[in-house]
């Protein structure tokens, strides 16, 4: 019962809460809180009682959905890779929902929509049966655009406009039309297992379907459509473009959330629908992936060296980091894959904290223009020492959590694909460039006069910073039992290198 | 078998005509202000009716009048769908007809009508009684559309719609008796039998089949014989727009399931390709052209043409769970398009207005609503959570399931292009600035009549569209009892072939 509270909690929470009195704000904002605290003892826990010499999927429970011939089934299942990312949700999601403490305008409505999101992440993480996977994929998109269109604002940048319609609108037909490619396939997967007598939507099941039995070079050709389709919502070039600009977009709540979690669905779904379902049109295709995930870390970090505005520059670095999840994926080496994990809940920390210093920094001085933004540490200490250590940890500093996870995925880089490995070497230095350069400037430059007045973020926001330092610190300093639970998930996964035995 | 050999079992059908009547006759009798209870007392009717049907036709499974008529768990199903669909029909006719029709009585009798005719619909085994209650039905709409009589909108869309619907009838008969000429059968089994024994399809009984489709194409709106659909529904008194868009469409449905199962489906391989461009056409035209809609009746009218596109996608690809997967998508679409006409509706009774622009800020001023629309819409969509996305996907799996990938990807990629029109119904009504508020109480001139507008929606809409709500959602996140109830409809189908 445990995993389905994950997706009950926040689900019928949001329920109720949509029953409160729209003006009674406070409440609203501890209730929201209080089942985000629900849920993060859930994930620590769950994540801790995770057997991982055991490996497998734990937790496991079923129920009956649709009969024969659909054969859908409610199940769901907790593995090594998705272990990690339900205590990812759970941390972030915390710290979110604290970070909303500021939202003035229809709390409840964000609130309510704030937590349907996170129902759908964590439904999709936990999910063992296809159609399940893809109906909270969907779920967790769906409130994106609400989420930005309402609450998220518009930005001039003088020679261009960007409205909050266009980067909800954008955001959320770009998803879309990433679940569209994903749909063809999934019903083509069942079309296939149809044929072989065995109608059927669970993983388990499916991973033992011979597709390519259905006619020839099934895999091959499906593969690409989980992997483009998945790969829009992990941020892959060339479909990238959406991310940026649904930051700048995003309220600083949803920010992180959409850094910090939703990105990750899109790998996760590569690896849990393409890896393991389809091995051999992963095998044709990883090279393509590798490739494009350099692209990915080098454009990425590129583009956000060039950045002015702030989100923008911690939303191409996003792009950037997600590459490096999507080489460590393709490499599909056992020290590579357990990288990406790594990387995968890494990042969603890192970046949610960023979004978080970001959204303190805007609610005080109102723009986010690097060329403007001077010495803010001077008047905003904490926010600068936190920001350092999110710049830190972005840029691969060791003793940091960015480190493990980048270091291991180029080991496994090294391994199969060197040329890939060296941009991916590069693209980290580019960050560390653009990173310190920022912190320089921003924070600890001479101080503008007219920032003279700011104040440091208030303490529920460096309360929410620091719980997500504090993360970034451990795993930097003791990768150890995320490591052990995140190996027992990738040696599972079908034709994996680097196993002994 | 004598004729009067369980007549019994057609006293739903009895019973159904004889409350029309006495609707009315009653009309006739009450007073002015009291002729809204006409509508009461049909809900009544339509509930009675609803229950007697189930105790009496639970498990049957019989041929009536050689052949002539089903009273079987299809058409139980079907009967028992549109007797709840009239009822919500009218639940959420009753504040506009008040407030904006001179002769009450007869809409609800028409409106009883109506479903006396898709309830035959549904259970005909042969051509000339389902064309015979296709046209009870026609007539009846003919009617509800121009109920508006001031309005120069509705007495043209009541034109236009008797007038195109004439023509297709001519069509579809002229087909039937050419599909006569050359079977000398009309039963949906002989011609099933005669297609299974006849080597190939003659030139003479394609240029039937071809005229009946072109017939049935009119009345259900595929492109491309969807042209009359944006103005008739742009024209009809709302609630009869929503009636059109639901209940015509399902009723027609259930006859063409029907039809092809029962009679075509030996010829399969012939006219699959057939309806599959058929489906790609009412998809795609309906689907795009709703983009650049400003009014929001027009904008659910071609919406509806994108969801026929997507029932016919079923139909080309008939086969046991196809025939499930339409059937469910049909009673998801209902929930889900009801939900949204009845906030339509509870919206037009407060302003009197219906461009998508005048949405803007409902999210504001009323909540419930434009959560409820919005609800509606992202089913219509296909997002989870909502009837669209189990509908949708049952149904397009069932289609790849039969080798017809294509067509379901075309389908699911249509689903994103209706994304983007009904994301800026949404965000009208979330995102853009409220307009400034209007008095309390507003009193407007609308062809001579005056009506009264409110402000507050009204009790009895907002229960109506709470249960549409409900019920999409339900179906979206539980719809296993509905499946059981058209495993069984399917099974009494007995898809030929």
């Amino acid at each position: 019962m445990a995993l389905f509270a994950t997706i009950l909690i926040p689900l019928l929470g949001g329920i109720l809460l949509a029953f409160f009195p729209a003006h009674r704000g406070r409440e609203i904002k501890v209730f929201a809180i209080l089942l985000s605290v629900a849920t993060l003892f859930l994930s620590i826990v769950l994540f801790a009682a995770y057997d991982y010499s055991a490996g497998g999927f734990q937790f496991t429970q079923s129920f009956k959905w649709l009969d024969h011939p659909m054969n859908i089934s409610f199940s769901l299942g907790m593995d090594g890779i998705s272990a990690p990312m339900v205590l990812l949700t759970g941390i972030v999601m915390f710290a979110a929902t604290l970070i909303a403490w500021n939202i003035e305008h229809r709390p409840k409505d964000f609130l309510v929509l704030l937590l349907m999101l996170v129902a759908g992440v964590y439904g999709t993480f936990v999910s063992m049966d296809l159609f399940f996977l893809f109906f909270f994929y969907e779920l967790a998109v769906l409130p994106m655009f609400l989420l930005i269109g309402v609450w998220g604002s518009s930005s001039d940048f003088g020679t261009f406009f960007r409205s909050k319609e266009y980067g909800a609108m954008k955001l959320t037909l770009y998803l879309v039309a990433g679940s569209v490619l994903v749909w063809v396939a999934i019903m083509a997967m069942f079309w296939a297992s149809y044929q072989a007598g065995t109608p059927t939507f669970s993983l388990e099941e499916l991973g033992n379907v011979e597709f390519n039995d259905s006619f020839k070079h099934f895999q091959n050709l499906f593969f690409p459509l989980v992997m483009v389709g998945f790969g829009v919502l992990a941020g892959l070039w060339p479909f990238h473009t959406w991310s940026p600009d649904g930051h700048v977009a995003a309220p600083t709540s949803v920010s992180m959330l959409h850094a910090g979690v939703l990105m990750k669905l899109g790998a996760y779904g590569i690896i849990r629908v393409g890896l393991e379902l389809m091995p051999e049109g992963a095998e044709t295709w990883l090279p393509v992936l590798v490739g494009l995930g350099a692209v990915n870390v080098f454009y990425g970090a590129v583009s956000a060296m060039s950045q002015t505005d702030l989100k923008y520059v911690v939303g191409y670095s996003s792009v950037s980091h997600m590459g490096y999840v999507l080489i460590g994926i393709a490499t599909l080496d056992r020290l590579g894959m357990g990288g990406a994990v790594l990387q995968m809940f890494s990042h969603g920390i890192m970046t949610a904290l960023f979004f978080a210093l970001v959204g303190a920094i805007y609610d005080r001085a109102h723009v986010r223009d690097v060329g403007v933004l001077e010495g803010l540490a001077k008047r905003m200490p904490m926010t600068a020492a936190f920001f350092a250590v999110a710049g830190l940890a972005s840029l691969g500093l060791p003793g940091l959590s960015g480190f493990v996870a980048e270091f291991l995925v180029f080991v496994g880089a090294f391994k199969t694909y060197l040329p890939v490995a060296v941009i991916g070497v590069i693209g980290a230095a580019i960050t560390a460039v653009y990173i310190l350069r920022l912190l320089a400037k921003v924070f600890f430059g001479p101080i503008r006069p007219e920032w003279e007045h700011l104040t440091d973020a208030s303490r529920v926001e460096l309360g929410a910073a620091a719980l997500l330092a504090f993360v970034l610190l451990f795993v930097g300093v003791w990768p150890l039992p995320l490591m052990d639970v995140i190996n027992a998930g990738v040696i599972e996964i079908p034709g994996i290198l680097g196993v002994s035995g | 078998m004598s004729l009067t050999s369980n007549l019994h079992l057609l006293l739903p059908e009895f019973l159904l005509a004889g409350l029309a009547f006495v609707i009315f006759s009653a009309d006739l009798l009450l007073a002015e202000g009291r002729k809204h209870w006409l509508a009461w007392i049909s809900v009544l009717g339509l509930i009675g009716l609803t229950v007697l049907s189930l105790l009496l036709l639970w498990d049957r499974d019989e041929l009536m009048y050689g052949g002539l008529f089903h009273v079987d768990a299809y058409s139980l199903f079907f009967k028992t769908f549109f007797m709840v669909l009239g009822i919500v029909v009218i639940l959420s006719s009753i504040d506009f007809v008040k407030a904006r029709f001179t002769s009450q009585g007869e809409y609800y009798a028409i409106i009883l009508m109506a479903i006396l005719a898709m309830n035959i619909m549904s259970a005909s085994g042969e051509l000339l009684t389902a064309y015979i209650a296709l046209e009870l039905m026609s007539f009846s709409f003919y009617i509800m559309v121009a109920y508006l009589r001031g309005n120069p909108l509705s007495n043209e869309a009541g034109i236009k719609y008797i007038l195109i619907g004439a023509f297709s009838s001519a069509f579809l008969l002229f087909g039937i008796s050419i599909v006569y000429t050359t079977t000398l059968e009309t039963r949906f089994v002989d011609i099933a039998g005669f297609l299974a024994n006849a080597n190939d399809i003659s030139p003479a009984l394609w240029v039937g089949l071809g005229m009946m489709l072109v017939g049935l194409g009119f009345k259900m709106a595929a492109v491309p014989f969807h042209m009359w659909a944006p103005d008739v529904y742009q024209g009809a008194p709302l609630p009869i727009t929503a009636y059109l868009a639901v209940g015509s469409k399902a009723a027609a449905f259930a006859l063409v399931l029907r039809m092809f199962s029962e009679a075509f489906a030996p010829a399969i391989d012939d006219w699959r390709i057939l309806i599959a461009v058929l489906a790609v056409a009412t998809m795609s035209v309906g689907n795009l052209a709703a983009m650049v809609q400003h009014n929001v009746k027009r904008l659910l009218a071609y919406s509806s043409i994108g969801q026929v596109g997507y029932l016919l996608v079923g139909i080309a690809a008939l086969s046991h769970l196809a025939s499930n997967g339409i059937m469910l998508h049909i009673v998801g679409y209902a929930f889900t398009s009801m939900a949204v006409f009845v906030g339509v509706i509870t919206f037009f009774n407060m302003t009197g207005k219906e461009e998508i622009k005048d949405m803007a800020g409902l999210a504001d001023s009323h909540p419930f609503l434009a959560a409820s629309i919005a609800i509606g819409l992202f089913s219509l969509a296909g997002l989870p959570f909502f009837a669209g996305f189990a509908t949708k996907f049952y149904l397009f799996n069932a289609a790849a399931n039969e080798d017809m990938l294509w067509l379901a990807g075309i389908a699911v990629l249509n689903s994103l292009f209706s994304l983007y029109y009904y994301l800026n119904v949404i965000r009208q009504m979330y995102i853009e600035p409220k307009p400034e508020p209007a008095d309390e109480e507003q009193v407007i001139e609308e062809e001579g009549r005056v009506v009264t507008l409110s402000q507050r929606p009204s009790l009895l809409l907002t229960g109506v569209l709470a249960a549409m709500v409900l019920g999409t959602i339900f179906v979206g996140v539980f719809p296993f009892p509905i499946v059981e109830a058209i495993e069984a409809a399917t099974t009494a189908l007995a898809i030929v072939g």
